[in-house]
């Protein structure tokens, strides 16, 4: 039976891990390569790395991190952040990256999706979504949850994975940065909708967050999160102990 | 020397890296006089059946690795790379493989729980129906990464390991020195990198 995935993610900015508050703000961690070899260390199963560089310079940076973890450390890497074009496919792809995660660049342009998966195959192509409920409906956000698209979030997963999307992040906006558990409701909702693995983020406080995640939502393939991880308030080899004691397969 | 076939199918990033974190030489071509010249040959790939034989094909390297493989030559093939080994695959139409290992690539979909996901992506654990050298440094329940949407049916006695995705899903085949991982040796971590030192000694 496949494992439950456990997925730290590492924002990264000038070359350093930031972590961001409820969107806004951002607070410098640590060095990303190191952050990598101690979450491989524990036992994590994938990482995933968020470019949020503002410069071509910082862009650089980005890679030369990505290519030095991805020379280290092997587990799969997904890259994300200012994905636009098959060109920076290709990019993240030659730096080591496995998957490549898209969010506002898919909904500038849709077709970004399709082509991608026909160039590099479903399984490189990660959809990403920031969602909020808006009017009690599920509503889709560009530009790190700054901008509402007045998109049903349901009929874009639907629609990301009929043109080729082969996972989907869903990033509840709701409950990012509160650390009273994942988005449940938010989360089974997908689930129903979407026939590819979903990994849920955004709210995770606690390694019990985890357990009831994977216990109420059992389409749940993944739980994603950073600062609970970045600033050890759960250490994943723990969090993988405790998931197994109950009865959750997990790759330990 | 390993040589890794370039036959360009695939992303050979993590590959090349863990090659190398492993202290292991390696050359990367699709020339037959190099990869002659190595001791060994791995057969990466990713992507549809049918390209990537095709391709093979028109390069000449069906027939030259099935005379590597002959000559006794260790060769491993990696998921795509694995199911090149068989006889055949089923993945959009039907297409003749190398025919070195049993079996033929078949969907997923249809021989396992509907209810399941497919590709089949992910960590799962690798239960060992014989023990080969490949694997010496390997233990029942270790755990490796899959992506993929088609698996090898009818290995038989080529069959050396499984995973449980609701059936047994073939994870690496071999005959003689001819060996194959469904799954990514090169993504599944210290697991991963033992099964690639055990091909380095094989």
């Amino acid at each position: 039976m496949l494992a439950k995935r456990i997925i730290p993610c590492l924002d990264v900015r000038a070359g350093r891990v930031v972590k961001g508050v409820n969107f806004q703000g951002v607070k410098d961690v640590t060095d990303p390569v190191a952050l990598a070899k101690r979450y491989n260390d524990e036992g994590a199963d994938e990482l995933v790395f968020y470019d949020i560089t503002a410069s071509h310079e910082e862009r650089k940076l980005f890679t030369d991190v990505l290519e030095e973890v991805a020379g280290k450390i092997f587990i799969p890497l997904t890259v994300g952040g200012g994905i636009r074009t098959l060109d920076d496919f290709a990019r993240v792809l030659g730096c080591g990256a496995d998957k490549v995660s898209v969010n506002s660049g898919a909904i500038a342009d849709f077709s970004l999706i399709g082509r991608a998966a026909n160039k590099y195959g479903s399984q490189c192509v990660v959809l990403s979504m920031d969602v909020k409920r808006v009017d009690g409906k599920f509503t889709l956000f560009a530009k790190g949850g700054r901008e509402n698209t007045g998109i049903d979030a349901m009929e874009w997963a639907r629609r990301g994975v009929g043109d080729g999307a082969g996972e989907i992040v869903l990033n509840s906006i709701d409950t990012d940065g509160v650390k009273r558990g994942f988005d449940l409701e938010m989360l089974q909702e997908l689930c129903s909708v979407a026939d590819v693995p979903v990994i849920a983020s955004g709210g995770a406080g606690s390694a019990e967050d985890f357990v009831t995640l994977f216990k109420s939502v059992p389409g749940a393939d993944a739980g994603l999160a950073a600062s609970i991880f970045h600033f050890e308030e759960v250490n994943i080899k723990n969090l993988k102990e405790m998931l197994k004691k109950s009865g959750i397969p997990v790759r330990i | 020397m390993i040589g890794i076939v370039d036959y360009g199918v695939g992303n050979l990033f993590s590959l090349k890296s863990s090659l190398k974190f492993l202290g292991l030489e390696y050359v990367v071509s699709g020339a037959e006089e190099v990869l002659g010249s190595c001791d060994r040959i791995i057969l990466p790939g990713v992507g549809a059946f049918g390209d990537a034989r095709g391709i093979l094909k028109e390069r000449g390297l069906d027939k030259f690795l099935k005379e590597e493989a002959a000559s006794g030559k260790p060769l491993l093939g990696i998921c795509l790379g694995m199911q090149l080994l068989l006889q055949g695959s089923e993945e959009f139409g039907s297409h003749e493989g190398l025919g070195l290992i049993n079996g033929r690539a078949c969907p997923l979909k249809g021989d396992i729980d509907p209810a399941l996901k497919v590709p089949h992506m992910g960590w799962n654990s690798l239960h060992f129906l014989r023990k080969d050298p490949l694997f010496k440094y390997s233990r029942e329940g270790d755990w490796v990464y899959f992506v993929h949407s088609f698996y090898g049916k009818g290995c038989g006695e080529d069959t050396l390991a499984t995973a449980d995705y609701s059936v047994p899903v073939t994870a690496a085949v071999g005959r003689g020195k001819v060996l194959g991982t469904q799954f990514h040796p090169e993504k599944s971590g210290s697991a991963g990198l033992k099964i690639l030192r055990a091909f380095s000694e094989v």
